[in-house]
C-alpha cells in the first residue's frame, strides 16, 4: 500500500463514521461570523437542539462592521439591516457562551486573520467556517473548508459534517520567486492555470521549495485562494515556519501540551510514497507580478501583458464569457494593463491584511503621494491586532501621510458589505480575491492584486510593474 | 424537507458559464436573517434595470428585458439551465435560497461548484450534472420550450419524444432526497458513535480541546 497524503491523514484521524463516499467527519473548529449564522441558530432553537460544543466555537463580526468610528461602537453602524445581524451575533454568543471578539474587542477582525494569529486554527484540526475562504486555514496543515449555512447548523447541532473525500492534487512550486513577486501573484497565476474550476473535488496540497520559503503571512494567502480554483481545501505541510508562528500565540497549546502537540504535529506531511491523483509543478522564476482584467480570478495576466486577444480562448462558451467580462470591465482585447487609469485602491481582506501586507504598502508608498486622479485609497488592517501590530511600527503614519487612508479592522470593500464601495463603472486596484460583477459595489470594476502593486498603483495612478519602483528601505521583504 | 421523487416541470435556459454565488445573490441581501423570501433578488443586478435593495419592492423596479429568465416564454420554470462551474465563488446559501424561492426545484449544469452544490441538496434543490454534449442539446431544446420530467427514483430525465438521459447522484444524496430526510436528525441517530469518537480523539489529541476565552 502506498503512503498517505497530508489530506489522506487529517481525514483518517477524524473519520467517525462512513467510507470516502460518504463519511462522517468530526470538527475540531469552528468559526463564526454575523452573516451566515443567523439562520443556523435560529434552527437550532426551532428544533429545540442544543450547540453540541460550544468551547470549539470562535466568533468576530467581520463582514459588515463600519470600518470608521469605531470608537462609538454600534452607534457607528448607518445600515440598521447591518446592526441587527451583528447584534443577533451578539445574542446568539451570549445565549451559548461562546468565545466572542466582538466589535469593540481589540482582537476582532476578519475570521480567518483572526483564528490563526490567536492560535485557534491548529495544524491537524478539522476547520470549519461559513464562508468560502475558510481554505485560509490550511497554511497549518488543517483540513479547512467553507460550508453553507445548513451546514453551519448541522456542525453546531452535531460537531460533524456529512462529506465525501476529495481527491488529491499536489502543486509544487519549486525555485526562487523574481524581486517584487509575491505570494499573491504565485496564487493568480496558479488560478490562471488551473481555471475556476479546476481544482472541484480536490484537496489541493502546496509544495516544493518555494511554498517552504514563503512565511506563514504567505503561505495563508495562497490557501486562502484556493477556493478561487474551485477547490474547498488547500493545505501546506507542518514545518518550522509554522511551528515557529504558532508558538506563543494566545490559544495555542503550553508546556507539556505543546510538546505533545509539536510531536504529532511533525507527522502531518504528505509521506514521500503518497499516491496524488493530479500533479502540477510550477517554476516560481516564470511568475511575474499579475493583474486580473476581467470578472472571474482566472482572467489573469502579468502586468506587462494586455487584455487577452479573444480568439485566444479555448471555446466558444469562453469567448462569450471573455466578451461578457471586456463589457462589463469596460476594456477590449489588447489593452495594455499599465494604461488603465484607476479610481479607487482597497488593501485589505483575508487575502492581504496581514502585518507583512501592511508592511509591503509602507514601503512602496513611503516619501511618496497618492495620484491626485485617485478619488480613494484605503488601507484596512485584517484585525484589530494587525492594526496595533502596524501602529506600534509606525507604519499607519507612513501610510497617512502618502495620502492614504488608515481605517479599523474588517472586510471592508473586499464585499462591500459596510459603507465602503465602489461606485458604478468605478475601477478599483484591489488586494482582496474576487473580481465578480458587482462584487466591490454594484457596477463596480475590481482588478486583483499583490499589496505591493496595489500601492504602486495608488502613487502612479495606474498599474505599473512593481520590479520598476524604487523602494524605501524599511527592512523584510515585500 | 419535502420528498423529491420525481419532477415535471418548463426548462428556463441561462447560458453563461461561471455564474458565481455574488450574481445570483448579491451582498445587500445577506444583511437578512430570515431563510425564506429571497425569490424576488435572485440575479438582482441582471434582472433588473435599477438597482435594488432589502427595503425596495421588487415590483416597483423595471425588470431587463434582455436577461433570459424575464422572457415571456421562461415564466413558471421550475428547472434551471446553466453551463459549467455554476454556483462558484461565495458559500452563502442565500444564492440557493434565491433560486429556490423563485420556484426552481432543478438545476441541469455542466459542472457545479462544490459548496453551492452541498447547499442546493440541504435545501430541496435536486442538482444534476450531465455532459456538454448532453447539455447543449438540452440548450437547442429549451429555445422552443422545453419540459422535462426528472426522476429521482429512476435517476433519469425524460425528453418529451420519451428519450432519455441518465445521471449520476451519490446512492446516499439519493436517499435522503427521495425521503425527505434531516441532515441533523439522520446524525444525531449517531450520538453514541459520535461521543465515543469524541472521547478518543480527546485522550488523543487534547490540545484541541481547549476552552477558548
Ligand atoms: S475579507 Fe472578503 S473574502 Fe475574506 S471573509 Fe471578508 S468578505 Fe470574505
Amino acid at each position: 500500500m502506498s503512503g498517505q497524503t497530508l489530506y489522506d491523514k487529517i481525514w483518517q484521524t477524524h473519520l467517525v463514521s462512513g467510507d470516502d463516499e460518504s463519511a462522517l467527519i468530526y470538527i475540531d473548529r469552528h468559526i463564526i461570523h454575523e452573516v451566515t449564522s443567523a439562520q443556523a441558530f435560529e434552527g437550532l432553537k426551532l428544533a429545540g437542539r442544543p450547540v453540541w460544543r460550544s468551547d470549539s466555537v470562535l466568533a468576530t463580526p467581520d463582514h459588515q462592521v463600519p470600518t470608521t468610528d469605531r470608537e462609538k461602537g454600534k452607534a457607528g453602524f448607518v445600515d440598521k439591516l447591518a446592526l441587527l445581524q451583528v447584534s443577533t451575533l451578539d445574542d446568539n454568543c451570549d445565549e451559548h457562551q461562546i468565545a466572542y471578539f466582538k466589535l469593540q474587542d481589540h482582537r476582532q477582525g476578519i475570521v480567518h486573520v483572526v483564528g490563526p494569529e490567536q492560535g485557534a486554527s491548529l495544524p491537524g484540526m478539522t476547520i470549519v467556517c461559513g464562508d468560502s475562504h475558510t481554505s485560509t486555514h490550511g497554511a497549518f496543515a488543517t483540513l479547512a473548508q467553507g460550508i453553507g449555512t445548513s451546514e453551519v447548523e448541522h456542525v453546531l447541532a452535531t460537531q460533524c459534517l456529512q462529506q465525501k473525500k476529495c481527491k488529491n492534487m499536489r502543486i509544487r512550486v519549486e525555485g526562487q520567486l523574481q524581486f517584487g513577486v509575491t505570494a499573491k501573484d504565485l496564487i493568480l497565476h496558479i488560478i490562471a492555470l488551473l481555471g475556476t474550476a479546476g481544482g472541484t473535488g480536490y484537496a489541493i496540497e502546496y509544495a516544493g521549495s518555494t511554498i517552504q520559503s514563503l512565511s506563514m503571512e504567505g503561505r495563508l494567502t495562497v490557501c486562502n485562494m484556493t477556493i478561487e480554483a474551485g477547490a474547498r481545501s488547500g493545505l501546506i505541510a507542518y514545518d518550522q515556519v509554522t511551528e515557529d508562528y504558532l508558538r506563543g500565540c494566545p490559544y495555542a497549546p503550553k508546556g507539556e501540551l505543546w510538546q505533545q502537540a509539536v510531536k504529532y504535529w511533525r507527522s502531518l506531511v504528505s509521506d514521500s510514497d503518497a499516491k496524488f491523483d493530479k500533479e502540477l509543478v510550477i517554476r516560481a522564476e516564470d511568475i511575474q507580478p499579475q493583474v486580473s482584467w476581467g470578472t472571474k480570478p482566472d482572467q489573469v495576466v502579468p502586468v506587462t501583458s494586455t487584455v487577452p486577444p479573444l480568439t485566444a480562448a479555448k471555446d466558444a462558451v469562453q469567448r462569450s464569457d471573455w466578451q461578457r467580462a471586456m463589457q462589463y470591465m469596460a476594456l477590449s482585447e489588447g489593452e495594455a494593463m499599465t494604461a488603465l487609469k484607476l479610481d479607487q485602491v482597497f488593501i485589505g481582506s483575508c487575502t492581504n491584511g496581514r502585518i507583512e501586507d501592511i508592511r509591503a504598502v509602507a514601503k512602496v508608498v513611503k516619501g511618496k503621494q497618492v495620484a491626485p486622479s485617485i478619488k480613494r485609497a484605503m488601507v484596512v488592517p485584517g484585525s484589530g491586532l494587525v492594526k496595533q501590530q502596524a501602529e506600534a511600527e509606525g507604519l499607519d503614519k507612513i501610510i497617512t501621510a502618502a495620502g492614504l487612508e488608515w481605517r479599523y479592522a474588517g472586510c471592508s470593500m473586499c464585499n462591500a458589505m459596510n459603507p465602503d464601495s465602489l461606485a458604478s463603472g468605478e475601477r478599483c486596484a484591489s488586494t482582496s480575491n474576487r473580481n465578480f460583477e458587482g462584487r466591490q459595489g454594484q457596477g463596480g470594476r475590481t482588478h486583483l492584486v499583490s499589496p505591493a502593486m496595489a500601492a504602486a498603483a495608488a502613487i502612479a495612478g495606474h498599474f505599473v510593474d512593481i520590479r520598476q519602483v524604487e523602494l524605501a528601505s524599511l527592512g523584510g521583504e515585500l | 424537507m419535502a420528498a423529491f421523487i420525481s419532477h415535471q416541470g418548463l426548462v428556463a435556459p441561462m447560458d453563461r458559464a461561471n455564474v458565481d454565488t455574488d450574481a445570483i445573490m448579491p451582498k445587500q441581501y445577506l444583511k437578512c436573517i430570515f431563510k425564506t423570501g429571497y425569490g424576488g433578488w435572485a440575479f438582482d443586478d441582471w434582472r433588473y434595470l435599477d438597482s435594488g435593495d432589502v427595503e425596495i419592492d421588487v415590483n416597483s423596479r423595471r425588470p431587463n428585458p434582455d436577461f433570459e429568465l424575464n422572457q415571456p416564454a421562461y415564466q413558471g420554470a421550475s428547472i434551471l439551465l446553466a453551463r459549467e462551474n455554476f454556483g462558484c465563488g461565495s458559500s452563502r446559501e442565500h444564492a440557493v435560497w434565491g433560486i429556490r424561492d423563485m420556484g426552481f426545484r432543478v438545476i441541469i449544469a455542466t459542472s457545479f461548484a462544490d459548496i453551492f452544490y452541498n447547499n442546493c441538496f440541504n435545501n430541496g434543490i435536486l442538482a444534476i450534472s450531465l455532459t456538454a454534449e448532453q447539455i447543449e442539446r438540452l440548450f437547442g431544446l429549451a429555445e422552443l420550450g422545453l419540459r422535462l420530467t426528472v426522476d429521482l427514483d429512476q435517476t433519469v430525465i425524460v425528453l418529451p419524444d420519451g428519450e432519455y438521459m441518465r445521471f449520476n447522484i451519490e446512492p446516499k444524496r439519493r436517499e435522503k432526497m427521495l425521503q425527505g430526510l434531516d441532515n441533523v436528525a439522520t446524525t444525531l441517530l449517531q450520538r453514541e458513535v459520535i461521543r465515543i469518537f469524541e472521547g478518543q480523539h480527546k485522550a488523543t489529541h487534547p490540545y484541541y480541546f481547549l476552552t477558548l476565552r
